[in-house]
């Protein structure tokens, strides 16, 4: 036990943990990449298709009717886990990627003028990167980044020459899924709103790992992840300030959306559902809203908890070891995505070795190309904790990259 | 597979010690390809002298299976002619396929490379190098 969470109790719950991975019990130090799914979930997703299965609002029936209280069900549920007051400020779709495209597509592209800009950070994920380049190409706005400190914490020193009245829109990442790194969110909400932009903030890391309540951070978009957070692929959304969405285009046409349809126009439904174009992911999200009760069961100050001692653990263990790790060192700033870089072998090598041992960690440029130039590194290795990870499991990853050495000779 | 089978003492000892790895100044031809799911990047570099490769060179920085590659690449096309290297990386990567049952007597140490048929995820690392050297040498007017 650490902490508050009783990890061998919810390592029992998660029917994968069982399973051994080249005749090694599997250490799955990969949940920045995805998640693990309780049994909760899975039978949640399971009891939908054996029971409740149909489309949503168009069937009179009763099996639609129930298919739609349950998705919307799960729609209230993840506005209540992120602090929103309004359901209907939370629009489903495949998670953080679609959503930040949405925002871009949607708002961004209606708002941006040549001349105007968009601020991001050094550190930020392609998904919130890549989106922001198609807007700006689009209407003629430039793209400025805030610098990352020696200690990987953001460089705040200069945000009021980079945030300014030509700054429409913040996007920021929540937690960096490299360094682990925790920008001081309302300081940043409070600067961008000062000078009339948007902040939105990339909560593929964020959500899954801590406390967030968009009301008191007030933040005008969050992008919500659901298969990093115990629910199943292509869950989640994007939480949005109510008369923002009002102003935002729909993204993608189609049924369900509209409210009138003639040959040469249509009109479209009020927010969520106005960008909720065809048949929706429904098992995934009400799969996702059976996540949310096992994380608010646990309690998400124990989960944070439970996750800065493990960190702890493992930057010491780590640095130990002979590795260079990443980001902050205080875990007060930083979350559980622990990267390193481990005597000169490379990040592949060391991800193949380990792997052999039944350790998974991700190895690569974690969709973060702009990052690694920053820390002058082609790659990174990186190990990620959640609440089924122990701190038998961060030896068990040491005594991996041990055998390593050995056959690199390094 | 044990990972002895991958990780063979002659890739390492490429890895370690790579041969050729070097600008080429004055070679005609020359060709720079990326990984993107490893950041591996290989750049060849080479000669031609009367059809035959008379210098191969590599730089880059990467995984040790794309720089054992591409090490061992270079040792084994530098000598012959334009038409048996295109014929020996045509030989690669078939063995990489593991469509050809790989010939010690004209791969060489590249044989070392059979192991990472079994890695799926690490075949596109062992020939990057010979990717780039192909489309180095099939350049404008290598054709």
């Amino acid at each position: 036990m650490i902490g508050e969470l009783d990890v061998a109790r919810i390592r029992k719950d998660f029917p994968i943990l069982e399973r051994r991975v080249h005749d090694r019990p599997l250490v799955y130090l990969d949940s920045s990449n995805t998640s693990q799914k309780p049994r909760q979930v899975i039978d949640r997703v399971s009891e939908f298709y054996e029971r409740h299965n149909a489309n949503l609002y168009r069937g009179v029936y009763e099996l639609s009717e129930e298919a739609t209280a349950m998705f919307e069900d799960a729609r209230a549920r993840l506005a209540q886990f992120i602090g929103a007051s309004d359901p209907g400020s939370v629009i489903f779709n495949r998670g953080t990627t679609e959503s930040t495209n949405l925002v871009a597509h949607g708002y961004a592209r209606k708002v941006l003028r040549p001349g105007d800009e968009i601020l991001l950070t050094e550190m930020e994920h392609h998904s919130n990167l890549v989106p922001w380049q198609f807007a700006a190409q689009a209407t003629g706005a430039t793209l400025r980044f805030i610098p990352l400190a020696e200690d990987g914490t953001l460089d705040l020193s200069g945000l009021e020459s980079l945030l300014t009245e030509r700054t429409k829109l913040l996007g920021v990442s929540g937690m960096s899924n490299v360094l682990g790194t925790m920008p001081p969110l309302e300081r940043l909400a409070a600067a961008a709103h000062a000078v009339g932009a948007v902040i939105v903030v990339d909560g593929a890391q964020l959500v899954p790992h801590a406390t967030v309540d968009v009301q008191a951070l007030d933040i005008d978009f969050l992008t919500i992840s659901g298969h990093k957070m115990l629910g199943p692929t292509a869950s989640g959304g994007l939480y949005g300030r109510r008369e923002l969405l009002e102003r935002m285009d729909p993204f993608l046409g189609g049924g369900e959306m509209i409210l009138e349809v003639y040959p040469d126009r249509s009109t479209f439904k009020a927010p969520p559902w106005k960008f909720e174009a065809g048949t929706m992911n429904i098992a995934e999200e009400i799969g996702l809203a059976a996540a949310i009760e096992y994380l608010e069961e646990l309690g998400m100050r124990a989960v944070r908890r439970h996750e800065q001692e493990i960190t702890a653990y493992a930057i010491a263990r780590l640095t130990e070891a002979g590795a260079t790790v990443f980001g902050p060192r205080d875990v007060e700033q930083r979350g559980g995505a622990v990267s390193f870089w481990f005597k000169d072998i490379h990040p592949h090598d060391l991800a193949q070795i380990l792997d052999q041992e039944g350790v998974c960690i991700r190895a690569g440029h974690h969709c973060a190309q702009p990052l690694m130039r920053v820390l002058g590194v082609p790659a990174t290795a990186r190990a990620s904790f959640y609440i089924y990870n122990s701190n038998d499991e961060v030896d068990a990853l040491v005594g991996a990259l041990e055998r390593a050495e050995a056959i690199f000779g390094a | 597979m044990a990972l002895e089978e991958l990780y063979k003492e002659v890739i390492l000892d490429h890895y370690k010690n790579p041969r050729n790895k070097r600008d080429l100044p004055g070679g005609e031809l020359s060709c720079a390809l990326n990984n993107p799911l490893c950041g591996d990047q290989i750049t060849i570099h080479a000669h031609l002298d009367d059809g035959r490769m008379a210098e191969v060179t590599f730089e880059g920085s990467g995984c040790s299976i794309s720089q054992a590659s591409a090490s061992m690449m270079t040792e084994a096309v530098t000598g012959r002619s334009l038409e048996e290297a295109k014929r020996l990386a045509g030989e690669f990567r078939g063995m990489m396929e593991g469509a050809v049952e790989p010939d010690e007597a004209s791969l060489g140490d590249l044989v070392a490379l059979k192991g990472v048929v079994k890695y799926p995820v690490r075949i596109k690392c062992a020939v990057l190098a010979w990717d780039a050297f192909q489309e180095a040498v099939s350049g404008p007017g290598q054709t």
